[in-house]
């Protein structure tokens, strides 16, 4: 168990040392400013759709660490010294997706903050769109990690991790978009289940690939 | 419990190739083998199958006892002070810094342990990965290549540590196309030579 926790913690330090932390942030923040740009200033309008774009540049976001999150680690031979010690690939991938949460969930539900400012949306949309990224992050680290793990012997893999990653994260955005306007909770839960179904999977998937691509 | 290692008719087809087939072998607490061949022969694949990171197409390997594996890879961060990358693995291994301090001492390259792993010469780079190994205090050793870019200095310190880690009841097997005194140790050749 101390293991997997220095594991996690390498993985932390890593990506806040390394800069894939403010990658997605910047990206972030940068679609908030840049979409009352091109949609206009009309703050009926932007408070209409700025949550669905803001949950869209959240999946975006996501996808930006994954050339960072599994293939360094193949490369340098880490995975195999992990094993070699005894820990499954499934339990190193659980550990890992924990740090790309911590590094990515909480960082992104506060730039939020300022995002949802630009782009007009009112007190109950944000508190959705806060719930809902606390609920959907979790699922899309855990989805970052499988497609990292997937695409990381593969020459150009971070072409293809869009590909594999973006329809996966399609429910997400359709319930945590769905969530933010309305009195009715479903969209929420919905998100929930399936961002749950993503963190129980993950490992397992991840895990598989990690040994698959050892040659 | 003592350490032990086996192998049983063991034999790796890789890419469409058979490797090495029938590899008979048992190990006790103080032996060494040196696994020799050409280049390509399957050493390091030999070495991957025993660590359990390949499959076995046939035959069975059991192992009692930690591995450890120093392969062609450092696995230690690029960007951290050689101590301090070396003190990741270290806690793993349920060491510390005493242990560390320790093996950067007995590899000669403990004024190095300030200076980022990316800075390292290769001759250091594989002293620093030996000394992950010494850390680790394992039972059972697989060195892949351990002499390759060490000068005659370090490759006594090489041999002396596996001398030590024998004496001690450990295990080691070597893969080398680099002579690495191991007295008594069992040769084990691969590859089409054999």
């Amino acid at each position: 168990m101390s293991a997997l926790l220095d594991i996690a913690w390498r993985d932390l330090r890593r990506a806040i040392g390394g800069g894939a932390f403010w990658l997605p942030l910047v990206f972030f923040l940068l679609v908030a400013t840049l979409f009352p740009f091109a949609i206009g200033p009309d703050p009926q309008l932007l408070t209409r759709v700025g949550g669905g774009a803001l949950w869209t540049a959240a999946l975006l976001a996501a996808l930006l660490p994954v050339d960072r999150l599994v293939a360094p680690d193949v490369e340098a031979g880490v995975l195999d010294q992990y094993a070699v010690r005894g820990i499954s690939e499934e339990a190193v991938a659980a550990a890992k997706i924990g740090a790309h949460w911590l590094a990515f969930g909480p960082p992104l539900m506060l730039a939020a903050l300022p995002a949802s400012a630009l782009l007009a949306l009112d007190g109950h949309a944000l508190l959705r769109l806060e719930a809902g990224l606390a609920l959907g992050t979790p699922g899309l680290a855990a989805l970052a990690l499988t497609v990292s793990a997937l695409v990381s012997g593969q020459r150009g893999g971070s072409a293809l991790a869009g590909l594999l990653l973006l329809p996966l994260a399609v429910p997400m955005l359709i319930f945590g978009a769905g969530a933010l306007t309305g009195p009715e909770r479903g969209g929420l839960y919905l998100l929930g289940a399936a961002s749950l179904l993503l963190v129980a999977i993950a490992p397992f998937a991840a895990g598989a690939a990690i040994r698959a691509g050892r040659g | 419990m003592s350490p032990a290692l086996r192998l049983t008719g063991l034999g790796c087809v890789r890419g469409g190739r058979a490797l090495f087939t029938g590899i008979d072998l048992g190990l006790g607490p103080g032996d060494a083998v040196a696994v020799t061949g050409p280049n390509g022969a399957g050493k390091t694949s030999l070495l991957r199958v025993v660590a359990g990171l390949l499959p076995a197409q046939a035959g069975t390997v059991e192992s009692e006892g930690r591995l450890a594996m120093a392969g062609e890879q450092a696995a230690l961060d690029p960007e951290r002070p050689l101590a301090k990358a070396l003190h990741y693995w270290a806690r793993i291994d349920g060491g510390g810094e005493a242990e560390v301090a320790t093996a950067l001492e007995a590899m000669g390259i403990a004024h190095l342990a300030d200076v980022p792993v990316r800075m390292l010469s290769t001759g250091q780079r594989k002293r620093a990965v030996l000394a992950r190994i010494l850390a680790g205090g394992a039972d059972i050793w697989l060195l892949d290549e351990p002499a390759n870019g060490l000068d005659t200095a370090s490759r006594e310190r090489l041999e002396a540590a596996i001398a030590a880690h024998r004496a001690a009841g450990g295990i080691a097997m070597v893969a080398t196309h680099q002579p690495v005194a191991m007295p008594g140790a069992v040769e084990l050749p691969i590859g089409s030579a054999a």
